[in-house]
């Protein structure tokens, strides 16, 4: 049954050192106000899953907090690379990054597997890549009705999924329209969720349908407004495609980074200070 | 502006535009691909069907998305679907047409790389990964490639096969049992690349006007091959250019009012 309750709150309750985490959204409603409350509270050794890893994670796993890293696309889109993913990668820094490398078919796919509770999911992929021969996740198997070879894939079972979405209700009934990604696949592979919305309504009004996910599938509801920033929450804000770009320059050095993460998110209570502190202001839907 | 009246970049976004048939059903990667598939529902192909990985279907963006998952795209789609459902149900169940991909390096067959440079274990490089280039090359009726011509990214051999064109050639593929037909045409800013029927060779079929065959040879890790009749590409024309440079004029402002 969701709990209506702030995002630190629910962050401290839900998310452990060594947890396995999906923070989902593709391009559109990504939850980066809860991956800054995960920074603050100084979590470790954890385990993230995103196809798009995007900003979000470069700032976890430039802090330290994380472990393992299973992803299928790893770039800053239409700018460049993610410096800090690439510097864990290439140079260790803070520490080594376990990679656990799929395609994005294969990771939708994998989440699919794990909301509909199976081990592993099946697909057309990856016959002559040279992905499955790195780590254990990616195997063959034989059709038994028409013989043919199929990837199999460890299906994904997170301890927590987070996403943002535009709305919910009292009851925490969850709104969320535009570009879907695989929020509600990763919600339902997981045991425990988070959902960090722009508003809390009386009333959704909109058809059945429109709800992704009725109260009693979701753990926490966190109004949370702007907390997808620099991505978009489509109905209230655009995508800050300038932050995107300021990113490449804050990022790519390691102390700029850290002292920009210091100043603005460890050294702020929550979103809303973090916003102001670092001058951030929503891009209105609708140009000037 | 001087010289032949286009740049480079604009001949390379028009002549792989000019690949896509109206009506056909077109699976959109980032960057390159998504200029000319624009181009192209601007011009000729009015009825070109845009799918993008994050969900849209049928979009038709006024100006080009920065990400692949824009508002743009999803205000302007026909419908938008979860990611999972774009991967399984309209790419798995074989309603893409031409898969419409970019490159940070490709090999003579058409084998693409974007995992790493180097090593993978300790890379010198780590590019940003497959992310849906595996299966769109696999299971799309056709895959179409885009990107820069040099000698960084047209290489002698992979560090990583990422993404299957024809392997070692021949029948590789075929044998290999992917649905699709595999790549169809590489452009470049110099030139447009075919396999050969036999070898799955990329051979030189087309070069852009003004580009000697020097240029290629240099800008290509291997041994390039040309084709016993090779053509002068059609330089743009002004509906070409005038709608590819309204797009990208209209893109700047959209991300120019942030930048």
């Amino acid at each position: 049954m969701a709990e209506i309750t702030g995002l630190a709150e629910a962050v401290s309750a839900l998310v452990r050192d060594g947890a396995t985490l999906a923070l989902e959204g593709f391009t559109h409603l990504i939850p980066h106000a809860a991956g800054h409350e995960i920074i603050r509270q100084g979590r470790r050794d954890l385990t993230l899953v995103r196809m798009t890893p995007d900003l979000v994670y470069d700032q976890l796993i430039g802090m330290g907090c994380v472990r393992r890293l299973v992803f299928s696309w790893g770039g800053n889109p239409g700018v460049g690379s993610l410096h800090r993913f690439r510097d864990a990668v290439e140079r260790d820094w803070p520490h080594p990054l376990e990679l656990e490398e799929r395609s994005h078919a294969d990771l939708a796919n994998a989440y699919v597997a794990g909301a509909s509770g199976l081990p592993f999911a099946v697909l057309r992929g990856y016959r002559g890549s040279d992905l499955p021969k790195y780590g254990d996740h990616i195997r063959f198997l034989t059709c038994p009705f028409t013989g043919e070879e199929l990837a199999a894939v460890r299906s994904i079972r997170p301890d927590v999924a987070i996403v943002h979405a535009q709305k919910a209700d009292r009851r925490g009934n969850v709104l969320l329209w535009g570009i879907l990604g695989a929020q509600k696949e990763a919600v339902l592979a997981a045991r425990h969720s988070i959902v960090t919305v722009e508003e809390v309504v009386e009333d959704l009004e909109a058809w059945p349908n429109a709800c992704l996910l009725p109260h009693w599938a979701v753990t926490a509801v966190c109004p949370v407004p702007g907390g997808a920033h620099p991505s978009y929450a489509q109905g209230y804000y655009r995508r800050d495609n300038r932050f995107y770009r300021a990113w490449d320059a804050i990022s790519r050095d390691r102390e700029t980074f850290r002292a920009w993460l210091e100043r603005h998110v460890l050294g702020t209570g929550d979103f809303g200070a973090y916003m102001r502190s670092a001058g951030i202001t929503l891009p209105p839907e609708k140009g000037p | 502006m001087s010289g032949p009246g286009f740049t480079a970049a604009e001949m390379m976004a028009v002549a792989a535009s000019r690949l896509l048939p109206d009506g056909a059903v077109c699976f959109v990667g980032i960057g390159l691909p998504g200029t000319a598939a624009n181009l192209a529902r601007r011009t000729h192909a009015p009825d070109l069907v845009l799918i993008y990985e994050s969900g849209p279907i049928g979009a038709k963006p006024e100006v080009l998305p920065l990400s692949i998952g824009d508002g743009e795209l999803s205000l302007t789609a026909d419908t938008v679907v979860p990611t999972p459902e774009i991967f399984r149900y309209w790419l798995q169940g074989g309603r893409i047409d031409i898969g419409f991909l970019g490159a940070a390096q490709i090999d003579r067959f058409a084998n693409i790389n974007t995992t790493v440079i180097g090593d993978y274990r300790k890379p010198k490089v780590r590019l940003p990964g497959a992310g849906g280039a595996p299966e769109i090359a696999a299971m799309a009726g056709r895959t179409l490639i885009v990107l820069r011509h040099s000698r960084r990214s047209f290489v002698e051999k992979l560090d990583f096969v990422t993404t299957v064109g024809f392997l070692d050639g021949g029948d590789a593929r075929r044998r290999l049992g992917l649905p699709g037909a595999g790549p169809t045409h590489v452009v470049t800013d110099l030139c447009v690349m075919e396999p050969d029927p036999e070898t799955k060779e990329l051979r030189v079929t087309g070069i852009h006007p003004g580009v000697e065959r020097g240029r290629i040879v240099e800008a290509t890790g291997w041994p390039v091959r040309f084709a016993e009749e090779v053509t002068t590409t059609t330089p743009p024309d002004r509906r070409e250019l005038e709608a590819l440079r309204e797009l990208q004029r209209r893109t700047a402002l959209a991300h120019g009012e942030d930048a």
